[in-house]
């Protein structure tokens, strides 16, 4: 992956996993000891042991900065110190566990905006993650495992990593190690087993792991193009005996509500934007200038919609408009959008009731436009 | 995909004097097919399974870890296996070593019991006779890949690995993805060389466990460094090897998703959906079949997915409407996707049904282009479309 000339930023690499235990920490700290042995400055900035002895012995021998103790609710937790990292400043930090959530108290809420700081003053950093931290993979995750992830990662904050690296191991092997008591303490093994590692969970999450991995490589070969003017035929699978589809300029609008379902929809839409290089924009629609016809309840959750959409860096647009479908419609037409997002219809009457349905009548007012309904990705009984 | 809402909500909603289109959501209460439903597997998939079971039947195991370069670390990793099993008490002999390797390998084969190879006059092949009296549990084949000289009792040293399975012996083995017959215009188009040491890819789809050994290309390419010359690849870059790499994940998330397949089904349980993209397209009379297909193909490329076209044939569909779907079947099916006619009255629940047995995750549709009243009476079929397939997204295009 090349680097902007001039450059000071430090690059990010990420260990990609699709569960504990895999050996994400592991690779990291052997490849740290390869780059230590070269006379490479590497420093270990934040490690979780996890009681691992494996792991463990390779932090052996490797240069750390000490973590910082913060007491919270009388006990005492122990976090990344950022600024002794930054003051130590290294070629090379290891940063485990990116997604992983700072105590209150802490300077940054998120594991990951203490990396962003590192990187910013130009220190390289390694890290590691699993595929379900991913924030739009969080409903596929849902849908699949039946587990709600409630730590995640914006996916930019992957994008900019300079490098992608799949932790891979056997389903069979994992379950081995979780057995062995390698990966979790005894006590935690049952409880394990029935519920992340369980059955097809793991299968389906290596699957959309390597996918998630093979689509970091592929949008990293864009980049590469753009920066060498390199010009390589492409001739990944799909596009074997045909000439590639230029990537067609789209727009993806979603369209914004006070409705649960709409986090959901934000993902999807950032999620497909990313995949067709499309820009995304997010726009909500009120009837009146002064809110005044929403509760104190809808307010909040569109605000915390439009935030949400901005974390993902979708731009966002509040438009008044008394004919709410129209106005997307009109808005769509005029940014030469060429999708709209919308959530599903609401199916149980109380919904109904709260929030007004505009899908339906944004679907039959937009011939001239792709409409797209996301699906509910809830994990429904029976599954 | 499951039934997605009870029935028991649904009465209370219908109307007083419901028409008798609203009965079809009293069908959700049916139960979710059962396995034996399901659609007939593929001829190519229930082979792969029949060379599984068959290496299953025997205790035996294949195990292969790929890599997408020389120099990613596959010999290293699988023989590090090797070690771990035969430190475990398990009965290890490596069959084939390639003939250059780091001083770490060196000092695990040390450790391992070794079959010297068959020298004949043409060269060296493995000594499968010789495995097989010794009779281990494991044997290590590195690589994969290879051809035998002449008068050898197999052409290729994966048939002689296919030998070792079906008489009881678990192998573990290194493919470098350059070797994989079914890519080999591509990686002869990214690397310009050649090779004749191919294996086919069912091969690689029978195995029952695969791992990829993966590394970032710069890495690989240090790797390599010292290697460049001797190897004889001269033009390797880093943007193509980013390429070989994307495809050995992507096959690798292949052979995860046919395990997957195999694993749902051995255990009857609801098909595993969201974990790839699936497009399914639904021509109708009114609709804009080639903007779809378009979108449809530029989808499928860009989210490395599967295709599915179909239109549903009624009663009443004008011969040049439907001689105009089949065209537009032939150019989708060039493009790789799967077609189909479905036949049915009720176009509606006909999609729906088909979105759910192929794990569909959307579905494209064309906008009507006027509501008769029939359609007032029903509901729109769209909208009926979008409210039967909750778990999956409905995007609908202009006419």
């Amino acid at each position: 992956m090349p680097v902007p000339e001039g450059s000071s930023r430090g690059n990010l690499k990420v260990y990609l996993g699709y569960a504990a235990g895999v050996g994400k920490t592991f690779q990291m700290l052997q490849d740290a000891r390869d780059a230590a042995q070269q006379g490479t400055d590497v420093v270990v900035a934040y490690f979780e042991p996890h009681e691992r002895p494996d792991t463990i012995a390779q932090v052996r021998g490797l240069n750390s900065v000490p973590h910082r103790t913060i007491q919270y609710r009388d006990r005492s937790f122990e976090e990344m110190d950022t600024d002794a990292v930054l003051r130590r400043k290294p070629k090379i930090a290891l940063v485990d566990e990116l997604a992983h959530t700072n105590i209150p108290g802490s300077e940054r809420p998120k594991r990951w905006e203490d990396v962003q700081v590192l990187l910013e003053a130009g220190i390289e950093v390694w890290t590691t993650m699993n595929v379900q931290h991913i924030e739009s993979l969080n409903d596929q995750i849902w849908q699949i495992t039946g587990i709600q992830v409630r730590e995640t990662v914006p996916d930019w904050v992957v994008r900019q990593a300079a490098e992608i690296v799949a932790v891979d191991v056997t389903p069979e092997a994992l379950l081995n190690r979780l057995k062995r008591g390698a990966v979790y303490k005894p006590e935690m093994v049952e409880k394990a087993l029935a519920g992340f590692f369980k059955g097809s969970n793991l299968g389906a999450l290596r699957e959309l792991t390597l996918r998630q991995a093979a689509h970091e490589v592929d949008l990293r070969q864009f980049a590469f193009d753009e920066t060498s003017g390199f010009r390589a035929p492409r001739v990944s699978e799909s596009r074997l005996g045909q000439v590639r589809a230029e990537p067609a300029n789209e727009r993806i609008l979603i369209h914004i509500s006070a409705a649960p379902s709409t986090a959901m929809l934000i993902r999807r839409g950032r999620r497909v934007a990313d995949y067709l290089q499309a820009d995304c924009l997010a726009l909500f629609v009120h009837k009146t200038s002064n809110l005044a016809d929403l509760t104190a309840a809808e307010r909040e959750a569109v605000e915390k919609h439009l935030r949400f959409a901005r974390s993902l860096r979708i731009e966002t647009q509040v438009l008044v408009g008394k004919d709410v479908p129209q106005t997307v419609v009109d808005f769509a037409r005029r940014n030469q959008v060429t999708q709209v997002f919308v959530s599903r219809s609401h199916r149980r009457l109380y919904e109904r009731m709260f929030w007004k349905d505009y899908s339906e009548a944004i679907v039959r007012s937009a011939h001239d436009l792709q409409v797209t309904v996301v699906a509910d990705r809830t994990r429904r009984q029976g599954f | 995909m499951s039934a997605t809402f009870k029935v028991t909500n649904g009465q209370a909603k219908l109307p007083r004097c419901a028409p008798p289109g609203w009965g079809l959501d009293l069908r959700l209460e049916e139960p979710m097919p059962r396995v034996s439903d399901l659609p007939r597997p593929s001829p190519e998939r229930l082979l792969r399974q029949v060379q599984a079971e068959e290496n299953k039947q025997w205790g035996a195991r294949l195990k292969i870890f790929l890599g997408y370069a020389p120099g990613v670390g596959k010999s290293y990793r699988m023989l590090d296996e090797a070690r771990r099993r035969h430190e475990r008490g398990e009965d290890v002999v490596v069959g084939a070593v390639q003939g250059r390797h780091s001083e770490e390998v060196q000092k695990i084969l040390g450790k391992l019991e070794s079959i010297p190879p068959l020298e004949t006059g043409g060269g060296q092949a493995m000594d499968v006779d010789a495995i097989l009296r010794r009779g281990p549990q494991i044997c290590v084949v590195d690589p994969l890949a290879a051809q035998n000289p002449p008068g050898s009792r197999n052409a290729y040293r994966w048939q002689d690995v296919r030998d070792l399975l079906r008489n009881g012996v678990s192998v573990l083995t290194s493919v470098n993805l350059l070797h994989v017959e079914e890519y080999k215009e591509k990686v002869q188009a990214i690397t310009g060389r050649d090779t004749a040491e191919t294996i086919p890819k069912s091969f690689l789809l029978s195995a029952d466990d695969i791992v990829i050994v993966d590394v970032p290309t710069d890495l690989c390419l240090w790797r390599l460094g010292a290697q460049l010359t001797s190897i004889g690849i001269s033009n390797y870059q880093e943007r193509q090897l980013s390429e070989l790499r994307e495809l050995a994940l992507l096959l690798t998330a292949e052979v995860v998703d046919a395990q997957l397949e195999s694993y749902v089904q051995a255990h009857g349980i609801e098909p595993v959906f969201g974990t790839h993209e699936r497009f399914l397209i639904c021509l109708s009379p009114s609709s804009n079949a080639a903007a779809m297909i378009e979108s449809g193909i530029r989808n499928k490329e860009r989210f490395q997915g599967e295709l599915y076209v179909v239109y549903v044939h009624r009663d009443g569909v004008s011969k040049k409407d439907s001689e105009r779907f089949e065209e537009y079947l032939d150019l989708a099916r060039q493009a790789g996707a799967t077609t189909e006619i479905l036949e049915s009255d009720d176009p509606v629940e006909a999609v729906a049904d088909y979105a759910r047995q192929k794990r569909i995750t959307q579905i494209f549709v064309g906008h009507g282009c006027h509501y008769n009243w029939r359609d007032r009476l029903f509901g729109d079929p769209i909208l009926r479309l979008i409210r039967r397939t909750e778990g999956i997204d409905v995007r609908v295009f202009p006419h």
